[in-house]
């Protein structure tokens, strides 16, 4: 990507975003998904999809491309959203949402193109990724290894078992982006086990760290072009500052709108809410699991 | 085949078997690599290590994060060992082995070293003996104990060059050395390692060598011809060698390092079940824990040596031909049981 964005360019990244955005609205309804953090990461998979990884349907088998692991598996509506805005498989396809025939369910399924892995117990994927970035380390390449944690799932120990460990193996290639939108299901991280200060801790490992805000694409493009060569011997953390429900005002920060399955008419709304329209009063049964 | 059982045969450990086939499979395919979990030294992948200081990792005693690690290098063609303490490569990492592993199907392959109470003086939390039972039911795993030393070092190459996740399990003590470079080993193939059809002791590990002993006290003191089964391969079991057993034989014991439950002994039991029901008894650890002291001591105190096998296999036996449904109808006439 380049060094700067230009006015044009953001323009097609907020475009693409929102079709996105789009495509999660209408998932959550006739048995719902995690609409939330879907919308919360949206714009960070966007931007990494958007010519800014060396990830495209045609280099899916080559050993050099880069790698995206979504190791928080549940916002994968976003990914399959941006997958498919991105040409990996027919849009058409998301309509498979939740069908036995299909592999679009709440967590990453490999045969989707573009899932490097199977996810869904957290904490797993970091490790996977540093699997990874040392193969490729092997192999003297220079491509980056992406793995996106939810906070939430800062609370695993393999997490910050695999923190040591990355520091441990030089694993330069490898950047771990948190989507930071500080709820974890029902409640804010901070009222269960707080997080802060998150890149204190990174960095106490030994990380290098940046902390930009997880909407602004210029801001996103500005912590990436800072990333230090593949080459080296540091991880780096990028924490990216979101709201959960980013983009919809009637559901953004809400605790209780974690797991949404709206009506279809509620998806209509919304989707008008998206566009910057002001909507009535959700309906729908708000869920409180925990 | 019958095998000649040596009278003092040689002693070396299986992770000795394992130490050396790793160091020969790494000379044979270049990307075999090695994680290791602070203990390389202990379950002799430190062999290799020495070797390929360049393809062997210490992940430090992390060994769920080695495990996931493991998946990691497989998905571009390293064929990526893990090796540590069977307690801490089968059950500490499990949903590691769940999902990244298995349900990945990453061609991941495990070692899981320091298996039963041979393990001795570590006591309990080092001695695993449910590895198998918790393994056998994870879909794409393979699994494998080979019952000596040649036989670990061949089965370390077997997985190796097999496609998907498999576990191999062996020991610490030196055990009896009794198999050769010319001994029929296939995986998912049990090799009889005695002909006889008075009833079958279908053995895993080390307690081939005791399954070995007791059918030579069979034969010499009750005229029993037992057939000796090493059925190395745990999963996908040997359909056809278990039921052909059955068949012929009419009764069957096990023998494994294992807890009864969920091993070996429940492995042949669903074979046996559903193709061919005969009288079985099954001898292995009776869901307790382990404990401290000296390997053969305690291979005695819990009841996994040829004594057992040779009494359960004349439990077996009266079973079927008296028509007695239950051990406890044999115990109530036949004092040699639990002898």
């Amino acid at each position: 990507m380049a060094a700067t964005l230009t006015e044009s360019r953001i323009h097609d990244l907020q475009a693409l975003a929102l079709r996105v955005r789009e495509h999660i609205v209408r998932m959550s309804t006739d048995g719902g998904c995690f609409t939330g953090a879907s919308l919360s990461c949206a714009d960070l998979l966007v931007y990494l999809y958007s010519d800014v990884l060396n990830i495209s349907p045609d280099n899916l088998r080559s050993p050099d491309r880069d790698y995206c692991f979504l190791s928080k598996g549940h916002d994968v509506p976003a990914l399959y959203a941006t997958l498919a805005e991105r040409g990996f498989f027919a849009k058409e396809r998301l309509k498979n949402h939740l069908k036995t025939n299909d592999f679009i369910y709440w967590h990453p399924n490999v045969n989707m193109p573009g899932v490097e892995f199977h996810s869904g117990s957290l904490g797993h994927l970091l490790s996977v990724a540093m699997g990874v970035a040392l193969d490729c380390k092997l192999r003297g390449q220079t491509n980056r290894i992406v793995v996106i944690l939810g906070d939430g799932e800062l609370n695993e120990g393999t997490i910050w078992e695999g923190t040591l460990v990355a520091k441990a193996l030089k694993l330069g290639n490898l950047t771990v982006i948190v989507d930071r939108n500080e709820f974890q299901a029902n409640i804010r991280t901070e009222d269960l086990v707080p997080l802060e200060p998150i890149e204190n801790k990174f960095r106490a490992f030994g990380w290098e760290t940046a902390r930009v805000n997880g909407h602004d694409f210029t801001a996103l493009n500005a912590a990436w072009n800072a990333l230090p060569a593949t080459t080296g011997d540091t991880p780096t953390v990028i924490i990216a500052d979101t709201v959960r429900g980013k983009g919809i005002p009637s559901i953004e920060r809400r605790a209780d709108r974690w797991f949404c399955n709206f009506s279809h008419d509620e998806v209509k709304m919304l989707v008008q809410e998206l566009h910057g329209e002001a909507i009535g009063e959700l309906t729908s049964e708000a869920l409180h699991v925990r | 085949m019958s095998m000649p059982i040596p009278s003092t045969p040689g002693l070396k450990a299986t992770r000795q078997g394992f130490g050396q086939g790793l160091l020969e499979l790494g000379e044979k395919h270049a990307n075999v690599v090695v994680l290791g979990a602070d203990v390389s030294g202990s379950v002799l992948s430190s062999m290799f290590e020495q070797k390929f200081p360049n393809r062997f990792f210490s992940i430090g005693i992390a060994e769920q994060n080695a495990t996931t690690i493991a998946a990691g290098l497989a998905l571009s063609g390293k064929i990526p060992f893990f090796a540590s303490y069977g307690a801490f490569t089968a059950m500490r990492n499990a949903d590691q082995l769940r999902i990244s592993v298995c349900y990945n199907e990453a061609n991941v392959k495990i070692a899981g070293s320091h298996s039963g109470v041979t393990v001795g003086p570590d006591g309990a939390t080092h001695q695993v003996l449910e590895d198998l039972a918790l393994l056998r039911a994870l879909p794409h795993m393979t699994l494998v104990v080979p019952c000596d030393y040649e036989e670990a070092r061949r089965a370390t190459h077997a997985i190796g060059e097999m496609h998907g996740p498999a576990y191999l399990r062996f020991s610490r003590d030196t055990s009896a050395m009794f198999t050769t470079a010319e001994t029929p080993f296939r995986l998912g193939k049990a090799e009889i390692f005695r002909e006889g059809n008075d009833v079958a002791l279908i053995a895993c590990g080390l307690l081939v060598w005791e399954a070995l002993l007791a059918a030579d006290e069979l034969e010499k003191r009750h005229g029993i011809k037992a057939r000796v089964i090493n059925c190395h391969t745990i999963k996908p079991i040997d359909i056809k060698t278990i039921t052909e057993a059955a068949q012929q034989c009419g009764a069957i014991v096990t023998a494994e390092e294992h807890q009864v439950h969920g091993g070996l002994g429940g492995a042949v039991a669903e074979v046996v079940v559903k193709n061919y029901p005969v009288p079985m008894e099954l001898v292995g650890m009776k869901d307790s824990f382990g404990g401290s002291g000296e390997p053969k001591e305690l291979l005695q105190k819990f009841g996994m040596t040829w004594r057992e096998i040779y009494a359960s296999a004349l439990a077996a036996i009266e079973r079927r031909d008296k028509g007695f449904k239950t051990l406890r109808q044999v115990k109530d006439i036949a004092p040699y049981v639990g002898e």
